[in-house]
Parts: C-alpha cells; structure tokens; sequence
C-alpha cells in the first residue's frame, strides 16, 4: 500500500519533474556548458578550457558588473522607500480601495515592457512630451531627460514597481495590528513601533521582494538600451552583444554564468544573514 | 478597596461614543478609584471593548471628557499614557524571547540592560514562572505562561492603571479558575489599580471590588459584588447574574403580590409596594427550600420535580410549576431524597425573594 502510494506521488509528478528539468534545467546546462567551451565556436563537444573566463578578467567586463549591481542596488533601495508605504496603506488602511490600486499595477504589466519604456523615451526626450510641453506654456528651455544612469534607475523602479509591491504588502499584512497597538500602549513612539514591531514581522516580504527585484534589474537591459541609450553599458547589455553582433556564444555564456553565480552568492547571503526561522518566531532569540 | 481615603485616579463625565448612527456609549459617567479591582461586564455589543479602547487612549471619545489624575487625557494617545492593557490576544511580540517581551516597556524607556533583567527577573518570580523562562521563545509557551508573561510585560511599564480586555476568555475553565485567583492575589501584592472587562459576571465575581454592568452603552448598575447580587436593580442584571428564578407581579395591596404567569399568591418583601403596581420578584434557587407535609413558609407554591443536576457540592433541581420552570439548588447533604416526577411542596421566606422595578 505505501509502497504503491509512493510510486503513484512519482508517476503523478513525473510531468511536471520532466517540464522542469527540460526548459528550466537544460537550458542553464547549456549555458554552464557553452562557457568552458573555446571562445567563438558554436559546438559543446570540445575540449574545456577556462579562456574565456579569462578574457572576463583581462578586459574591463567588471565595469559593467558594477553598473549592473549599482543601478540594481540603488532601484531596489528606492523602490523600497516608495513602495512601503503604499504597501502600508494597501495592507492595513484602505480595504477594499486597496484591490483598485492592485488591479491598476497589475493592469501595467499587460503592455509589454519595451512599448511602455518607448512611452518614457517620448516623455523624456529632448523635444518630446514633458520638454515640449514645458516650452510650449512657461517658455523654459530644457534639454532632454534622457541618456543618463538616473534616468536607467527610473526605469527600472518604474517596471519592477509590481515586483517590490505585492511581496511587501503581503508581508506587512502579516503583522497583527494588536501587536502594534501593544507596542504603542506600552510607551513606543511610531519609529519604536516601525524598527520594533513592523520591520521585523514584515521582513520575509520585505526580503522576497528586494530579491525579487534585485535579480530582475541585474537582468534587465532594455531600460538601459532604450531610455540610457548605451550611455551606460550593463552586464545584460554586454551579454547580449556577446551573443549576437560578437557571435561568441561561448563568451555570453562565461558573463552569463559570472552574474548567475554572483547573484545566486548574494541570495543565499542575504537569506542566511537574515535567519527566517527567528523571524517568523520559530526558533530562540538571544536576547540582546 | 485599600485604605479609608480613596481618590479617584480615572473620572469618565459623560462619555458617549458613536460610530456613524451607532451609539456604542451613551453617556457614561463613571469614577475608578485608585487602587481598587474593578471589573466591567456585559454581554457582547454593550460597548465594553469601545469602553476600554478609549480609557486605553486606543480612540477619541465622541463627547465627554476622561480625566487621569486631574488632567484630562481625552486626545493624549496611548502612546503617551501612564496606563496600559493585557489584550485579548495577549498581544506577545512572536519574535522575541520572554525576557525581550517583557523588558520592552524598559527598553523604550532606555533603562540600562542589567537593571532591566534584573527587573524581568523579579516579575517571573512574582508571576510564579520559571526564571529558566527567560530565553525561551513566547510562541512556545503555554497557554498560561503566556498569561503571566502578558502580565510581567504589563507590570513592567508600571502603569497607574492596568486594563484588561478579557485575557482569560481563550483559556479552559480549570487554567481561568486558577488564573482568575492569581490575578486578584496580584492585585493584592501590587496595589495596583486593575480595570477588567469581561462577559463573565461569575469571573466579575471572583475577583472584583467594584462590578459595573453594561448593557446597550450605558451601565445599568455599578457596586460591589455582594450589593449586585443581593439586590440587583433590575431584571436584566438579574438574570445576568445568572439563574434566578424571575416571577411578573404586580402588587395587590396589604403585602401581597399576584404572579401574573402562573395564578398564585405571594407574599411581598416590600410591604410598601403600592396597589396595581408592576414588577419583577426574584427568587434566588438557593433559598427556595422542599417543603414537608406540615411545613410552611411565607410563599408556597405546588410543583413537580422534573429533572435534578448535580453540580458537585450543590444539587439543582428544575421543578415546573405550572406553565413556569423553577431553578432550586441545594447543598448535597440537604438534596431532595424523594422521586422524580412527584408533586412537591416548594416555598421561601418573603425577605429573601427581592422585588424588582418594572423596568424589564
């Protein structure tokens, strides 16, 4: 009967076990394999080599590295001063207002990202929408908003919006409001509530989303191309290079497996710093 | 109470609460004194919780004024008032230990770390906890350590007033009985000022000075155990007090009184009651005795015995007369020795039974 049992749990997850190892597993192989393969061939049937590893090391590829987890650090950070409020109020004061404010981010996420950045490019432009307009009715004179590193940040806090809000305000209506209240009636101000109470109850959402969005900026490279017009070039940027105009599948894959392990490094950092047992209360906390 | 000269540390003038149409408090004028237990009872919806809410400083009174100590206190936020609560839920922080729960009122007052464990201390043994409690995480305690550890958190911040907002309603009888004890037994060792709310007048009973019942925002009647019980003012705090047996009357002259239910004829502990008068008589089940054949009483009235329940020392017994069903209740060794479903003889003493106003 157990034994039975068991074998019918493996058939009936058998598909989706296959459907993961296929299109999830593969093709991560593939690029593990294409990057200790001899630089601009296009077969994985060659003897390893590290050499284009070491082309990533000689040429100055660690610019872009740096671009890439600067503009991501710096989205994530603001997205997180933007969004926790928001957060905030969806979770804790709006009520059913708050299901309006979902479904209109969501409502974003049904044009795709490249035509929504475009609307940017015709806002920001010189010329365009918001320079334009400025000419037009106040007579100020105003280059184009475009082509810069903030204007990549902007971007990206504006696309991965929806990424930062929904892990966070799930978090935070996690935290029972009695708790607040204690908190409070026992003398703390609103600051003392926040570190004491909020923050910590909340950091598993908190957490899911500053990964969330963190790994998607690292991969994102159409705010860069579109509204940073190359003026900055990301590690994403120089991937995609590396595989089309260079033809140099091998070298796209050695930068591809660089920023997985870098990102994948600092994930599983951040997560065990941050103990998720203790902060869902599950195990003993030294006290302080 | 404690001592002769009692002040009063929270005055209430004239409280009323509304939320939109809805009057959850209807001008409530109530002074607590300092020191006492006093304890506010009502069934749910009388307005207790919004009550507590607003002595807490938790919201803003829709008219009336509170006044702390002299001061009025009616906008200051709970943040900023000298007095605290144990939440139904108890309200511990999940992700700190019991020694961080209870050190937090210190904390926030930047006390020193080694004078707050030693004050965190001291309350585990007041509490009767384990000093080894200290590390322990407060989601793995037990029903009644989290109690006495929402109790320590309370004590710590050392309020001029501690409320409490039915913190032993969760618990299992035996657990509350015990706990019920221990916090009047604390009241006594702190000298503290306790408010209670609960909708449990037996637990009102157990522990309070003073018992205030609510119903419907106002407070129908405010005293101590033994005058509510003894004489309660109306019907509703009659029968919230719990069995009694309640007969309509209405008076007919020289001390007598008609039951209007059950057509019988009863002598009146109020000899003044004025003819054609209407009115409650309660009869507590306690002092309704078994008659023997030529035995007598003020008021006797012809029943059957239609069930008995033993409640440990005392036996109760339903006996139906009439349309009626009376509650009586003896102590063991005086229970009924005869057959269920006889007739018997019931009666009691005109000055035990109590008349009470019209009003139902």
């Amino acid at each position: 009967m157990q034994k039975s049992l068991r074998l019918a749990g493996l058939l009936s997850s058998l598909p989706i076990l296959l459907l993961l190892a296929l299109v999830f597993i593969a093709p991560l192989l593939v690029v593990f394999g294409f990057s200790i393969m001899p630089t601009k061939t296009f077969s994985l049937l060659q003897w390893p080599t590290l050499e284009n590893f070491e082309t990533i090391i000689g040429l100055s590829y660690y610019r872009s590295l740096l671009w890439s987890l600067g503009l991501s650090s710096a989205t994530v950070v603001i997205l997180l001063l933007i969004c926790y409020p928001l957060a905030f109020a969806m979770a804790k004061v709006f009520g059913v207002f708050a299901n309006v404010i979902a479904i209109l981010v969501v409502l974003t996420l049904f044009v795709s990202e490249n035509i929504r950045l475009f609307g940017w490019v015709l806002v920001l432009m010189k010329g365009g929408l918001l320079s334009g307009t400025l000419k037009a009715w106040l007579g100020i004179e105003m280059a184009g908003l475009l082509y810069n590193a903030p204007v990549i940040v902007f971007g990206m806090v504006y696309v991965y919006f929806p990424f930062m809000l929904f892990p966070l305000t799930l978090g935070i209506s996690m935290v029972p409001n009695e708790l607040r209240h204690a908190a409070a009636d026992l003398g703390a101000s609103r600051w003392t509530v926040l570190r004491e109470i909020d923050l910590p109850l909340a950091m598993p959402g908190i957490l899911v989303g500053c990964m969330l969005s963190f790994v998607l900026c690292t991969g994102a490279m159409l705010e860069s191309k579109l509204l940073g017009g190359q003026k900055v070039i990301v590690m994403a940027d120089e991937i995609e290079t590396a595989f089309t105009y260079g033809q140099n599948w091998p070298l796209g894959s050695a930068l591809s497996v660089v920023l997985i392990a870098l990102v994948g490094v600092m994930a599983i950092f951040v997560l065990r710093r941050v103990d998720l047992d203790q902060i869902l209360g599950r195990t003993n906390v030294q006290s302080s | 109470m404690s001592g002769t000269e009692t002040s009063v540390v929270l005055r209430l003038e004239g409280i009323t609460k509304k939320f939109g149409d809805f009057v959850a408090l209807n001008g409530i004028s109530l002074d607590i004194y300092d020191g006492e237990f006093l304890t506010i009872v009502g069934p749910s919806g009388s307005g207790k919780t919004t009550m507590i809410r607003l002595l807490v400083g938790m919201d803003e009174p829709t008219a009336g004024d509170i006044y702390l100590k002299g001061e009025r206190v009616n906008d200051v936020p709970a943040n900023k008032r000298p007095t605290c609560m144990v939440f139904q839920s108890l309200a511990l922080f999940p992700h700190r230990s019991v020694g961080q729960n209870i050190e937090f009122p210190l904390k926030i007052r930047k006390v020193a770390p080694a004078a707050r464990r030693a004050r965190a201390v001291e309350l585990l043994a007041l509490l009767r906890l384990p000093a080894d409690c200290y590390d322990k995480n407060v989601t793995q305690c037990s029903g009644g350590e989290q109690q006495r550890v929402a109790l320590a958190r309370a004590l710590a911040f050392d309020p001029e007033i501690l409320f409490f907002d039915e913190p032993l309603a969760s618990l299992d009888f035996r657990l509350r009985k015990t706990l019920e004890k221990e916090l009047k037994d604390l009241h006594r060792a702190t000298g503290k000022t306790f408010v209670y709310i609960t909708h449990s007048l037996e637990e009102a009973m157990i522990m309070s000075d003073r018992i205030a019942i609510m119903r419907k925002g106002r407070i129908e009647q405010i005293g101590t155990p033994d005058q509510i019980y003894n004489a309660p003012t109306n019907r509703f705090v009659a029968e919230f007090m719990g069995e009694v047996n309640l007969f309509r009357v209405r008076a007919t002259g020289n001390g007598r009184l008609e039951a209007l239910e059950i057509d019988a004829s009863l002598a009146s502990p109020d000899e003044e009651a004025a003819e054609g008068e209407e009115g409650t008589l309660m009869v507590r089940p306690e002092v309704i005795r078994f008659l023997a054949a030529g035995e007598t009483a003020d008021c006797v009235l012809e029943g059957t015995i239609f069930n008995e329940y033993v409640l440990g020392s005392r036996v109760q017994y339903s006996v139906r007369v009439g349309e009626k069903t009376l509650s009586v209740e003896k102590l063991r060794e005086d229970r009924y020795t005869g057959e269920i479903d006889t007739k018997v003889l019931i009666g009691w003493n005109a000055e035990d039974s109590r008349l009470l106003g019209s009003e139902s």
